[in-house]
């Protein structure tokens, strides 16, 4: 193995507990007991097969991390104790910065994540609709009665709520980004 | 006992019945709950896939609003309850990650120690803190005749579980206690989708037809949930499910804190039912009249000692 595979490998596992991703056995578990694995191109194990032939390209261009729904199945009957789901959103993080990924998807993440910046809390209606109307417009007409019985039910609020700290938070969470180089 | 806690955003509204049923039946069990002093979002499960320094320091600083004298902090949504505990379990394992947040929350003059606040999930707190005893003492209307499916989700019990991470029980107990009928429910634990309703429709419909499917196979009048995203996808988008696969389920999701303040005899719509999508009348109209109480079976009857014999037996 050269350096650089070895880099690849390691870069994926910084993840606490991801040291042991280095001793899976290849067993399948992760895959087969994944909800969404069907709508992956490849399971977690053909990527972390993949990720140790150093297969980088491939393993950060596959869809697998972005299905993941993070429910953990796969993490709690690992027989080998790997943090896969962790490890999973690492990759996420990794494919974002090698600019690999679908803006449909990052896009719902990232609105999010704005919100959180500028309210300190989650805003779900401005999330939901403007996702939809951005990347499926005509899935939101189909989703409309879905919202207007939100709406009725008092279930969607149409002024986002905003902490009293959020000149606070906004300074850590900039902080935090000077200092995630590392992480 | 006193515990600080922690709603989170979905509970301000779209599961506002949540936190209004937790909030009654906490304080029908004597607790005291002490919410967070301008608490933010946990990030769910969006900051973790984009940065993560950022994202443990949104969690760690909620973490240091948790009053000193408190050690405990309760979640109901799932998300949050594992956000929370995994920065605190990651932040006391690995002292450097505890110093880069603590460096960062320092920019807002904060500080979190590792290990000074344990993460807990409502249901764990209302079935490991309280007996089912003390639990029955409070029924009032027992949820005789109702058919309940648990649905724990995937974050409530994994992969840092108060209860087992693949076949959980401790919500058919409670959900017993209070009288109902607990159905067979093998996929308790599977996952709702999450945030895939609006990544991948697709992916996200068929996992939530199976739950549906299941439930309605077990002759379910109701799912009953302790995850605000859980209660979501399946009620909210069961609409959408069913014009998808062509079904027509009409399953009432609810959480476990509505049922147990059905059975302590508070009000429904104080308790936030009605907030749901696919209508609770029908669970409700169930409990108004409750199925007649069954006669015990009568014992076999012993075989008539007029009948004819039965051959003997050879003598040994």
């Amino acid at each position: 193995m050269t350096d650089d595979e070895k880099t690849f490998l390691d870069e994926i596992a910084a993840v606490p507990g991801g040291e042991r991703l280095k001793t899976c056995i290849q067993c399948g578990t992760c895959g087969g007991s994944c909800p969404s694995g069907p709508d992956m191109d490849y399971t977690p194990r053909e990527i972390f097969a993949m990720a140790m032939a150093g297969l980088r390209d491939e393993v950060l261009k596959a869809n697998t991390f972005w299905f993941c729904v993070s429910c953990y199945y796969c993490t709690v009957r690992c027989p080998q104790n790997i943090p896969i789901t962790d490890i999973m959103y690492r990759l996420k993080r990794m494919a974002i910065q090698a600019g690999y990924f679908e803006a449909s998807i990052t896009d719902f993440s990232e609105t999010f994540v704005g919100q959180v910046e500028t309210y300190g809390r989650s805003f779900e209606l401005g999330l939901a609709t403007g996702h939809y109307l951005r990347h499926h417009p005509i899935r939101s007409v189909r989703m409309s009665p879905l919202m207007l019985g939100m709406i009725s039910r008092g279930r969607m609020a149409f002024t986002p709520q905003r902490i009293r700290g959020v000149r606070q938070l906004r300074a850590i969470l900039r902080r935090a980004k000077e200092l995630g180089g590392a992480w | 006992m006193r515990y600080a806690y922690f709603p989170g955003c979905s509970l301000e509204r779209n599961a506002a019945a949540y936190d209004v049923s937790f909030r009654m039946v906490a304080k029908a069990l004597d607790m005291e709950l002490v919410e967070l002093d301008d608490w933010n979002c946990c990030g769910a499960t969006e900051y973790f896939s984009l940065d993560l320094l950022p994202a443990y320091a949104l969690v760690a600083r909620n973490l240091a609003l948790v009053d000193p004298a408190l050690d405990q902090v309760i979640a109901p949504c799932s998300a949050c309850y594992y956000n929370m505990l995994k920065t605190d379990k990651n932040m006391a394992a690995y002292p450097e990650l505890a110093a880069a947040i603590n460096e960062a929350l320092a920019a807002g003059k904060m500080h979190y120690e590792p290990g000074r606040v344990h993460s807990r999930h409502a249901l764990d707190v209302i079935v490991e803190d309280f007996s089912l005893e003390q639990i029955a003492a409070h029924v009032r209307k027992p949820l005789r005749g109702l058919r309940l499916a648990p649905y724990y989700g995937c974050v409530t019990v994994r992969p840092a579980g108060h209860d087992d991470p693949e076949y959980p029980q401790r919500m058919d107990r409670l959900l017993e206690t209070l009288g109902a009928e607990v159905v067979d429910y093998p996929v308790k634990a599977d996952c709702c989708g999450g945030h895939m309703t609006q990544l991948s429709a697709d992916t996200a419909y068929e996992m939530i037809r199976y739950l549906l499917h299941n439930a309605a196979r077990a002759g379910a009048d109701a799912l009953v949930t302790a995850c605000p995203m859980c209660q979501l996808n399946l009620d909210a988008y069961q609409g959408q499910v069913n014009a998808h696969f062509g079904t027509d389920y009409h399953i009432p999701v609810l959480y476990f804190t509505q049922m147990m303040g059905l059975a302590f005899g508070m009000d429904a719509q104080e308790l936030g039912l009605g907030q749901e999508i696919v209508s609770a009348a029908p669970v409700l109209e169930k409990l108004r009249r409750p199925p007649p109480e069954e006669e015990p079976p009568a014992a076999k009857p012993r075989r008539d000692r007029q009948a004819l014999p039965m051959p003997e037996l050879l003598a040994r």
